[in-house]
């Protein structure tokens, strides 16, 4: 057999290149929820699409056997999977520190008390808002709230390392204190606080959720209170917006450098958002390993390294810091992925973007476009 | 956690792996690792040794008594080492105290 036939869409197979820690499993698009920043893309994978147990499972062995550490199952919602329980028991097994993140929202009490039997280490309750009222309405749906008190008083009783996740923009973001007292209250060990991310559903959105620059200041301030003041009981991780920064965030920590990302039909992606990024093609676990197309696929190997690089990232003394920010934000804002990230204040584009960010931040819209299946 | 050490003997302590943090020993890169919520630590081989014999039952006093016998070294040496090396562990909930 040649070289060609064993490798078809090969680049060069990385033998240097560590294996991946962590892998997240998109188990389905299907939600009770319509949060109108959903990380899922405009286009929803249907259920008649999404990988079966057997595929999952054998796809978590390969994850095992490639050195993933972290596997978080995830959505949409993981919980409306009738197998979520065999396949946590399934990573479990395989030695994998497994995680749930989770809406809480639209699963019987019984599934929370059959993936902690299953071995479940970590799970992730998000919380659109602290009040009722607001937590409903960015959710889409009525009674929200009160449903996600009674999981987190659920997983108390079950004993789950819980971590809060509090996704803030525009009408939440004065909330930092009251996220973190909620967090106490439902005995969280960790709270995340991430601001949104501006591609996808949360790109539709722009104009309804980005916050003002003061707005974001007093949240940083928020924040770094919040930590001197609970720090030894709670873990508080913060995901600055990188619109009003001088530099990007480090975006996944590089591409394809640390992550896998598996959609419900099993396409394979470095990010969750890379299928906004135009051209670009993603192996599936239906055709490939996990290995191979860790080590080989296109889509992977096109933003490793510095190599891909333009100005003025390639002689920037950052470009290993940050990796020249994020791919997705430099396709949404620059039209080329390659770009540097506009969010970088050495971008050209970065005074644009900026005053776009706080022309939307001053429009005074709220009339979300709600995550769906009709598309936008 | 809220052990204060000017008035409590701290080694007497019984230190445990929270439920949610767990150590490994990964095949594929040959490593230690000590894993949380979002979090993977690389522990040393001092830092493995300590955490091995973690196990919710021994205190510190007793952990570093065995690391002191098994290394031929000073125990309250170790003492010193094993609580400040637990500490910055449970400022993170990586290690109950
Ligand atoms: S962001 Fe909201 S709508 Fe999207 S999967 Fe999570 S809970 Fe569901
Ligand atoms: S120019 Fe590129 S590498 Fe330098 S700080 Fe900006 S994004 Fe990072």
């Amino acid at each position: 057999m040649s070289d060609v036939e064993t490798l078809p869409r090969a680049a060069q197979a990385r033998p240097e290149l560590p294996p991946p820690m962590g892998l997240l499993a998109e188990l389905t698009h299907r939600c009770s929820l319509r949060c109108p920043y959903c990380s899922n893309p405009l286009e929803l994978d249907r259920r008649s699409s999404e990988l079966s147990t057997d595929e999952w499972k054998r796809l978590i062995d390969e994850a095992a056997a490639l050195g993933v550490l972290h596997i978080y199952f995830s959505g949409g919602e993981p919980m409306l999977r009738r197998d979520i329980a065999e396949l946590v028991a399934h990573a479990h097994d395989a030695g994998l520190y497994t995680n749930m993140i989770t809406s809480g929202v639209g699963f019987q009490p019984a599934a929370l008390d059959a993936v902690a039997e299953a071995g479940l280490d970590h799970i992730q309750l998000s919380v659109q808002a602290v009040d009722a009222r607001t937590c409903d309405r960015v959710a889409g749906y009525e009674g929200a709230s009160t449903r996600k008190h009674a999981v987190a008083a659920d997983i108390a009783r079950l004993g789950l390392r819980l971590t809060v996740n509090a996704v803030v923009h525009r009408e939440n973001v004065h909330q930092i204190r009251d996220f973190v007292q909620l967090a106490e209250d439902w005995g969280a060990a960790r709270i995340e606080i991430a601001h949104v991310q501006y591609y996808g559903w949360g790109l539709v959105n722009r104009a309804r959720l980005m916050p003002t620059r003061k707005q974001v200041e007093a949240a940083m301030a928020d924040v770094e209170e919040a930590r001197g003041r609970t720090a030894g009981r709670l873990v508080i991780d913060c995901v600055l917006p990188d619109y009003y920064a001088r530099y990007p965030k480090a975006c996944m920590g590089g591409w394809g450098a640390r992550l896998m990302n598996v959609t419900p039909s099993g396409r394979v992606l470095p990010c969750h958002a890379a299928e906004t990024i135009a051209g670009m093609t993603f192996d599936n676990v239906r055709d490939l390993s996990l290995s191979e197309i860790w080590y080989r696929s296109a889509a992977f190997n096109a933003f490793r390294g510095t190599e891909w690089m333009k100005e003025p990232c390639r002689s920037c003394a950052r470009k290993e810091l940050d990796f020249g920010g994020c791919r997705c934000q430099a396709m949404a804002l620059a039209g080329d992925a390659s770009a540097t990230d506009p969010a970088c204040s050495l971008s050209p584009l970065h005074e644009e973007v900026v005053a776009l960010a706080e022309a939307d931040a001053a429009s005074g819209r709220s009339d979300f476009v709600y995550r769906g299946y009709q598309g936008v | 956690m809220n052990a204060d050490t000017t008035k409590t003997d701290i080694t007497a302590i019984v230190p445990a792996l929270p439920r949610g943090v767990r150590l490994r020993y990964d095949e594929s890169r040959g490593q230690w690792f000590l894993l949380g919520p979002e979090r993977v630590f690389e522990p040393d081989e001092t830092a493995v040794e300590i955490l091995q014999r973690v196990d919710g039952a021994r205190s510190i006093a007793a952990i570093a008594q065995d690391l002191a016998t098994a290394f031929e070294a000073d125990r309250d040496e170790i003492a010193a080492d094993v609580v400040q090396f637990l500490r910055g562990l449970a400022d993170q909930r990586m290690i109950d105290l």
